[in-house]
């Protein structure tokens, strides 16, 4: 492998874990929210976290640059301390997360739907608080999914193209993910380079699907 | 002894449970056939159901009371409750199962343990059990929870024949030895007649016979046949 390929494997793996954990919270809250809770709104947040998975990514990418750019409504915010998004690797985490969050959240939430009430009811007949129902009840019992669902949201991270190119561009160093660097590298005529960063991309998918169906054939 | 008032209307759907009764008893059995609505009357005291009107009171303590908007949560109330299908948390051990819900009271780990013959299972998980074993942990987890009031769904549905007399040794046990008082539901007569000293016999969500279990059952169960 080049040292070009090595750069950009890791830095796709790192940015795309880096995503993984930070849809984590908010998936997982996402997810019981919908599998447990009526609220006014609710079909709307619903088809908002599915809203990715449909829109082109491009599409995701230039509202993500529109609300993150310098001038947009969060972008201003964060420029006022300092912090820079847009083209930046925070750029990449970021559409990577949005476009993995839809995968968490289904998984998730189909975790949540299977387990039983019944058990939350009986850790409440022995003193239970819901937070501690949630951690050592709720939580533990959805955890398969929920773990399946960060690595779908994983593996969805790793192959993001669409919205990152719009968001963070392909800068060699800073921002070129493998999915990115293929296209780029295809563009430009560098065909040995693309091959070697598809076989990378192909050996780092394997993996991903591999665990993700050991976990799966394990419940 | 304990005192009951269970005196309440709650309505599932089509489905009324309609009791007033108040009595004293270490132990009441709910006798019926299924669907006749003694587990909707179990929930009701444990809360998981909530009542229309009325009042549930055991022991002194008032858990529901719609005159004077009392509902204490499920938390609060301090049952021990042993569902018919026992529900014990799959993701933990026996040993983190019966000390889930653990409360300073009468009765320590050990002598639980002890009572329920349960030393030997402390680091199995739910999964690997027999239905009486987990039926007896499912007994010491609603025990260590120091309960006012321990209810028991059918508790001998998953158990056989041998099982059963040492599960029933055992419960005469906490009724007497821990002074933790009972409901029971049962379809069995001969349970009934062991366990309990007060029996309400429920059909289609009514109480239609009361009486101490000797007198009572032969003819409930004729009337059931």
């Amino acid at each position: 492998m080049t040292g070009d390929a090595a750069e950009i494997a890791l830095f796709t793996a790192a940015t795309a874990t880096a995503a993984t954990l930070l849809m984590l919270v908010p998936g997982v809250a996402l997810a019981w929210l919908l599998a447990r809770r009526r609220f006014p709104g609710k079909a709307v947040v619903e088809t908002l976290v599915s809203l990715p998975l449909v829109v082109p990514p491009v599409a995701t990418g230039l509202l993500l640059l529109w609300v993150f750019g310098r001038r947009g409504p969060i972008g201003r915010l964060l420029d006022g301390i300092g912090v820079e998004v847009v083209f930046t690797w925070r750029a990449v985490v970021m559409a990577m997360a949005v476009m993995g969050l839809p995968l968490l959240v289904r998984t998730a939430r189909a975790g949540f739907e299977q387990v039983t009430r019944r058990y939350e009811q009986i850790a409440e007949t022995l003193g239970a608080g819901p937070w501690r129902i949630f951690r050592t009840v709720t939580l533990p019992l959805a955890s398969r999914n929920i773990l399946a669902g960060a690595l779908l949201g994983f593996s969805r991270a790793l192959g993001e193209f669409g919205a990152t190119i719009v968001v963070a561009g392909s800068i060699p160093g800073r921002t070129r993910t493998l999915a990115v660097g293929i296209y780029s590298y295809t563009e430009t005529g560098q065909d040995r380079q693309a091959a070697v960063l598809l076989v990378v991309s192909l050996a780092l998918a394997f993996t991903a699907v591999l665990v993700s169906n050991r976990l799966a054939g394990e419940s | 002894m304990a005192a009951f008032e269970l005196d309440f209307v709650l309505r599932q759907g089509a489905f009324v449970v309609e009791i007033a009764e108040r009595l004293d008893a270490r132990a009441l059995a709910l006798f019926g056939p299924s669907g006749s609505g003694k587990t909707t009357v179990v929930e009701a005291i444990a809360g998981l159901r909530t009542a229309q009107r009325g009042t549930i009171a055991i022991a002194g303590r008032t858990l529901y009371s719609q005159q004077r908007n009392v509902n204490v949560s499920t938390r609060e109330r301090r049952v021990g409750y042993v569902p018919q299908d026992v529900l014990l948390f799959p993701h933990l051990d026996v040993r983190s199962n019966i000390t889930y819900g653990e409360r300073p009271g009468h009765a320590s780990f050990d002598a639980v343990v002890t009572l329920l013959d349960l030393a030997g299972l402390l680091q199995r998980r739910p999964a690997s059990l027999s239905g009486g074993e987990r039926q007896r942990v499912a007994l010491a987890r609603a025990l260590m929870s120091n309960p006012d009031v321990l209810l028991l769904d059918e508790p001998m549905a998953a158990v056989d024949l041998p099982r059963r007399r040492r599960i029933l040794d055992a419960l005469l046990r906490i009724r007497d030895d821990l002074r933790v008082p009972l409901v029971y539901v049962a379809h069995s007569p001969e349970e009934v007649r062991r366990i309990a000293d007060w029996v309400l016999v429920i059909e289609s969500g009514r109480v239609t016979a009361r009486g101490a279990p000797g007198p009572l059952l032969p003819v409930a169960q004729a009337a059931a046949e």
